[in-house]
């Protein structure tokens, strides 16, 4: 049988898996693509491509391309029968490159990524199935079916990014569990001309659909995501009949000029891995991790897992840094996806109670909000997709200074600002965006870029290589002359202080490059 | 009449509603839990101005005319 030798190996060609591959290239490790469908996907998957997934397609040079082709919103409403409870905005200031959201389908994402793949000089295999797969010490032996027959890759990294199905879990008989929700929601995207707002609508016990929830949410081109709470007793042959999933769309609409594109019934789950990284073989998204929707979660959380796989893989591949570093995408990912499955087991579990008990104080919650402000704040219909922060990463130091930042911190993404450089306005993500960089407003001598090992680390300064003529920079990170911010590749804070030491700095490129201080020297 | 706060107070209002609603759901008799739970939240309180106007609130009969 005919075999070959790669550098990673990427199985999967979903979001996520697309995300690490075009990463991945622009870091300069090639990687081979497996995908055993052809092109993108089609029906039913993520529609909420949240702030932070967009931020990391813009470090991808594909932002753009995909906020311009969705529709853009940022306000969400919840209502109760037939009257509004409460309304929220999601991005309330100004000042920021990327919105709350973006809508656009998988299928239009994943065209997109695919483009900018492509661009790069990267293929994707279709109709290249996974089929087996042998761990060895350093590296995996990978049996693939293709179009042309049987064949073998000896790879020395495997990433699965296959989404739920995942073979490679299979193959390597991992336990992925967690809770499973009894009632069944109807999926549907509907295509029609609409004139409702590009706002996130939710109800609880709607006329339309006693008893239950449903959701309206527009994405691109005229189609709609439609869900609609069944019970647990729904039968999926009935159900997604199009005679029956119509009936139920025209009661919602009140009319039937509407086609579909996609129906489904789903039941949904919240489970996971109990660890990411076996060996030399990763898992990421859906394969690593499963969450019910509300929340937007899953494609989120799987492209946020790809942003911070690829800078350590690039440089554990190159021997910049130690294997061991990926232990520490286990620990940080881990903990967000943990975060992502309490959060979207709480909104499920406020949707669908349990028990005739929890049934009466979910009940009583929406009724009273109408009138008490403190009710609204209990009411969950999904808390939208916000970046983890890895304030506990090994990868960070903790504050030796006080900062009025709020939550952000050691650990944390960067917030987004208003620039001017010499080549005219920007956003200060996109200055985040090569390597690991320095954020320093000066107080005094500052060299324009640091050298640390293979790495060279540009210093942004304030008012001599980027200005602040908003202020909204320096009041969003608390800036004093002499502060100075350290980020990681994939622009998260891995330590700041009130000074600028390059000592520090380099001790701090060292901690996040996983080299244990007496292997400094490396 | 004592005014309730109508802002949300909760520090973790979702791990609130979570931890309650887990414990009414594993409770063999809700009613005897909640009642329980009412008298110790009572107790904690202690004001009986701040109760009294608690009832009031908490009444659907008056809540309607809100």
């Amino acid at each position: 049988m005919a075999s070959e030798q790669a550098t990673v190996v990427i199985a999967g060609a979903g979001m996520v898996g697309l995300t690490l591959a075009i990463d991945l290239t622009l870091q300069g490790v090639p990687v081979v693509v497996l995908e055993k469908g052809q092109g993108a996907a089609h029906g039913s998957r993520s529609i909420c491509q949240a702030k932070r997934t967009l931020e990391i397609w813009d470090r991808l040079g594909v932002g753009d391309t995909i906020r311009n082709r969705g529709v853009t919103w940022q306000v969400g409403r919840v209502f109760l029968r037939d009257h509004e409870v409460y309304a929220f905005d999601l991005l309330p200031e100004p000042g920021h490159n990327m919105p709350a959201f973006v809508n656009l389908q998988q299928y239009h994402v994943e065209a997109l990524l695919r483009a900018r793949f492509f661009e790069l000089g990267g293929v994707v295999r279709e109709g290249h199935a996974l089929t087996s797969v042998v761990p060895r010490a350093d590296g995996v032996e990978i049996a693939v079916e293709g179009p042309d027959g049987a064949y073998r890759i000896a790879a020395a990294w495997l990433v699965s990014c296959e989404g739920v199905r995942s073979v490679v879990r299979r193959q390597l008989g991992l336990a992925f569990e967690g809770s499973v929700f009894e009632d069944k929601f109807l999926i549907c995207d509907v295509r029609m001309a609409e004139a409702f707002p590009t706002e996130r609508w939710f109800w609880f016990e709607p006329p339309f659909h006693a008893g239950q929830t449903a959701l309206l949410h527009r994405q691109a081109d005229d189609v709609w995501r439609i869900d609609l709470q069944l019970g647990r007793d729904a039968a999926a042959d009935q159900e997604t009949r199009p005679e029956s999933a119509a009936r139920r769309i025209a009661g919602m609409l009140g009319h039937d000029r509407f086609s579909f594109e996609w129906i489904s019934l789903y039941a949904f789950q919240c489970r996971t891995l109990e660890r990411y990284v076996h060996g030399r073989i990763v898992f990421a998204g859906d394969s690593a991790h499963q969450v019910s929707p509300f929340g937007a979660r899953g494609g989120n959380g799987g492209v946020q897992d790809a942003d911070n796989l690829a800078w350590k893989l690039a440089r554990v591949v190159s021997g910049a840094a130690p294997e061991s570093l990926l232990q520490s995408y286990d620990a940080e990912r881990r903990w967000a996806a943990d975060e992502n499955i309490l959060s979207s087991t709480r909104a499920t579990d406020f949707m669908s109670p349990r028990t005739p008990a929890s049934r009466t104080m979910r009940d009583q919650v929406l009724e009273m909000a109408r009138s008490r402000p403190f009710a609204r704040r209990l009411i969950n219909s999904g808390r939208l997709s916000v970046p983890c922060h890895l304030a506990g990463s090994p990868l960070t130091l903790p504050d030796a200074d006080t900062w009025a930042t709020g939550a952000f911190g050691p650990g944390s993404p960067a917030m987004d600002a208003p620039i001017r450089t010499s080549e005219g306005p920007g956003w200060l993500l996109r200055r985040l965006s090569g390597g690991f960089t320095v954020l320093h407003l000066p107080n005094g001598d500052a060299p324009q870029a640091l050298q640390i090992g293979g790495e060279r680390v540009p210093v942004l300064r304030l008012g001599r290589d980027v200005f602040d003529d908003t202020g909204l920079l320096g009041a969003r990170y608390d800036l004093r002359p002499g502060s100075t911010l350290l980020f990681r590749p994939d622009q998260h804070l891995i330590v700041r202080s009130r000074g600028f030491d390059a000592a520090a700095l380099e001790a701090g490129v060292r901690l996040a490059l996983g080299w244990r201080p007496q292997e400094a020297a490396a | 009449m004592t005014e309730l706060s109508d802002d949300p107070r909760f520090t973790d209002p979702d791990g609130f509603y979570a931890a309650l609603v887990a414990r009414l759901d594993h409770a063999p008799d809700a009613v005897a839990f909640l009642s329980r739970l009412v008298l110790i939240l009572g107790n904690e309180i202690g004001d009986q101005r701040v109760l009294q106007a608690a009832f009031e609130a908490a009444d659907m009969n008056r809540e309607s005319g809100r």
